[in-house]
């Protein structure tokens, strides 16, 4: 900070009276940005990567061609790669998943809150509101990567194995490779549905903890609690009505025909949970004293 | 909310805790072109005065007000040509300087992005611009923090303990970039625990004490209102140290070794040279000296006279009547900083 340095003009000329202010989009760019800058970002997708390659290469270590009746797809395992995708999701879309989207929103404001740099992107020329929505939409983002980060390397890695040939639905019926492609994604696409749900409490805990810890072990342990919850006898009732529930309603899009009704019950089950989620959070998030730091 | 509104202005400020009041009814005037002192021991709220003014935490009663703009009301709006830190400056750690900055800049708008490079020339921290914020010094984030200030062009700059950690260089450049930046027209509301740098530095200056303003106004106001000491060098000092004590009006007449110390009214110091000049004690040298803002910090924050000697520039032209000092009686609980 030489002296010279000093007379520089960056300090010197007055801002206009109503400068123009970023965007949210903006905001939302930058969250992007710092997510991919922190190694904790690939944890959860390291995760979801690695446990559909692992699934790849044992598969073909062990050479097993019967995998039981239970699941028609994990039948179906060495006669077409398209199976591989669906078993995934089957499995990672209980915990893994949830997992992934949880562990960034859970700590996409807490973290900021404890290095105090918070503080730092709330005085400058961006409202709170904005900053919610650009962090919420960062949460949601990458939880929506993981899913087809986890979709893409399954389905690639099944394909090379055992091809790209046609798979046969829930129903029984016999669906088209190119069809089955289609449907794999569209089907992980229905999933963010619950799991984008899971993603908003995990920034409602993280808005109101302030612990990035406590938000994702809370998130994740509500997660447990719903699957206990659902297995809890004289409790049947209620269980069409569990967040959890509904991470099987993509089923639906592999029967034949579509079963659309699932998907419609998961979308407004999850609303109900959505919705009152980030809600509350905005109004903490918009509330909140910025004292740390 | 014109241009003429003052840079800060805090009416009837109160931040509580539970049952612990961190900030008691704080008024604060500053004006435009200002550099401002806020002063007060650990504790005493200035942090959570400065928070509030940013709008990072809500009142519990009062208002502040930044260019006529309530941060709660206008929201990022209220912080347009502000810029500063409380508490330290923090970024990201995982993030280079510049690519902090590009953050900030786009957090901004309003062409901040172009500024980067002029900012960082500034501080001079260019050189290490790629260099990632987890590794740097204490004392380069506070330059850190001074650049992303910069970036925003602020015609108020709000600075907490921006010396804080530095070493006597960084001291002292700081010192220089804030009379630069005041010189440009800036209006600095510097909070700091570095007495000589505020007496250096400032020409008004609030202290808080328990949360409370104990002094606000005119910093060359308080040193005359701390009483007027003078130094004095006569033919026989011995006899004119007697003289003061004996004289009305003189007050801690003592002697040492530059010559005889006392405090008095100008007035009284005609009357002791007079008497000195009766008693054939012959005057070599009289000199006048204020009081240090150090002597009158703890004189206005420690012991009897933290609450004793409430005091104000209030008779100062243009002074605020509520803003000028809290005139109320002592707080019984003890105010901490929260945060």
């Amino acid at each position: 900070m030489s002296s010279a340095a000093v007379s520089s003009p960056a300090a010197a000329a007055p801002r206009t009276a109503h400068a123009r202010r970023p965007s949210t989009l903006t905001v939302y760019r930058w969250e992007l940005r710092k997510l991919v800058s922190q190694k904790r970002t690939y944890l959860g997708l390291a995760l979801v990567v690695i446990l559909p390659l692992f699934f790849v290469v044992f598969q073909n270590v062990h050479q097993r061609h019967d995998h039981g009746a239970d699941n028609i797809f994990a039948s179906q395992i060495t006669q077409s790669g398209l199976a591989t995708p669906v078993l995934m999701l089957l499995f990672l879309s209980v915990f893994m998943l949830p997992l992934a989207a949880s562990l960034v929103a859970g700590d996409i404001v807490a973290a900021e809150d404890g290095n105090g740099t918070l503080k730092t992107i709330l005085t400058r020329s961006v409202n709170r509101g904005q900053v919610f929505a650009a962090k919420t939409m960062a949460a949601m983002t990458y939880a929506a990567v993981a899913v087809f980060l986890s979709a893409g390397v399954a389905t690639v890695a099944g394909i090379a194995s055992w091809g790209f040939h046609s798979v046969r639905s829930f129903s029984g019926t016999v669906v088209s490779a190119p069809e089955a492609l289609l449907l794999v994604f569209a089907s992980n696409a229905i999933y963010l549905i619950p799991l984008l749900t899971i993603a908003g409490f995990g920034v409602l805990l993280s808005t109101a903890t302030r612990n990035s810890a406590a938000a994702v072990v809370g998130t994740i342990g509500l997660v447990i609690l719903l699957f206990i919850v659902a297995q809890i006898p004289g409790l049947e009732g209620i269980r069409p009505y569990l967040v959890t529930e509904q991470f099987e309603n993509w089923h639906g899009l592999l029967r034949t025909p579509t079963d659309w009704a699932p998907i419609a019950h998961s979308a407004w089950v999850c609303a109900l949970y959505l919705v009152p989620s980030l809600f509350a959070a905005y109004l903490i998030f918009l509330r909140r004293d910025v004292a740390g730091g | 909310m014109s241009d003429e509104a003052p840079p800060v202005r805090a009416r009837g400020l109160v931040k509580r805790y539970d049952d612990v009041l961190a900030v008691d009814h704080i008024d604060l005037n500053v004006r435009s072109g200002d550099v401002y002192g806020f002063l007060g021991p650990n504790g005493a709220g200035k942090t959570t005065t400065l928070r509030m003014a940013l709008g990072l935490i809500t009142p519990t009663e009062g208002v502040v007000e930044l260019f006529g703009r309530d941060p709660l009301r206008y929201g990022a709006r209220a912080l347009e040509g502000v810029a500063g830190f409380v508490e330290g400056p923090r970024f990201y750690p995982y993030l280079s300087a510049r690519k902090n900055l590009e953050l900030l800049a786009a957090l901004d708008g309003d062409g901040a992005a172009g500024r980067i490079d002029e900012v960082l020339e500034v501080v001079e921290l260019s050189p290490r611009a790629r260099h990632r914020v987890g590794g740097y010094s204490h004392g380069m984030r506070q330059r850190l923090g001074i650049a992303a200030a910069l970036l925003r062009r602020p015609r108020l700059l709000i600075l907490d303990e921006p010396a804080t950690g530095l070493d006597p260089a960084g001291m002292r450049d700081m010192r220089q970039l804030i009379r630069g930046l005041a010189g440009e027209g800036i209006t600095v509301l510097l909070s700091s625990h570095q007495l000589p740098e505020v007496q250096d530095l400032c020409d008004r200056v609030a202290i808080v004490d328990s949360g409370r303003v104990v002094y606000e106004g005119a910093l060359a106001d308080l040193r005359r209102q701390g009483g007027a000491g003078y130094r004095m060098r006569t033919t026989d000092d011995g006899r004119a140290l007697e003289l003061a004590r004996a004289q009305t009006g003189i007050d801690h007449a003592a002697s040492g070794a530059h010559g005889v110390h006392f405090q008095a009214q100008e007035r009284d110091v005609g009357e002791l040279s007079l008497a000195l000049a009766g008693a054939g004690v012959g005057i070599l040298a009289l000199t006048p000296e204020l009081a240090t803002l150090e002597d009158l910090f703890f004189r206005l924050t420690e012991g009897n006279g933290a609450q004793g000697s409430q005091a104000s520039a209030s008779g100062s032209p243009g002074e605020d009547g509520p803003g000028a000092a809290s005139s109320a009686p002592a707080p019984e609980e003890r105010a901490v900083e929260i945060g």
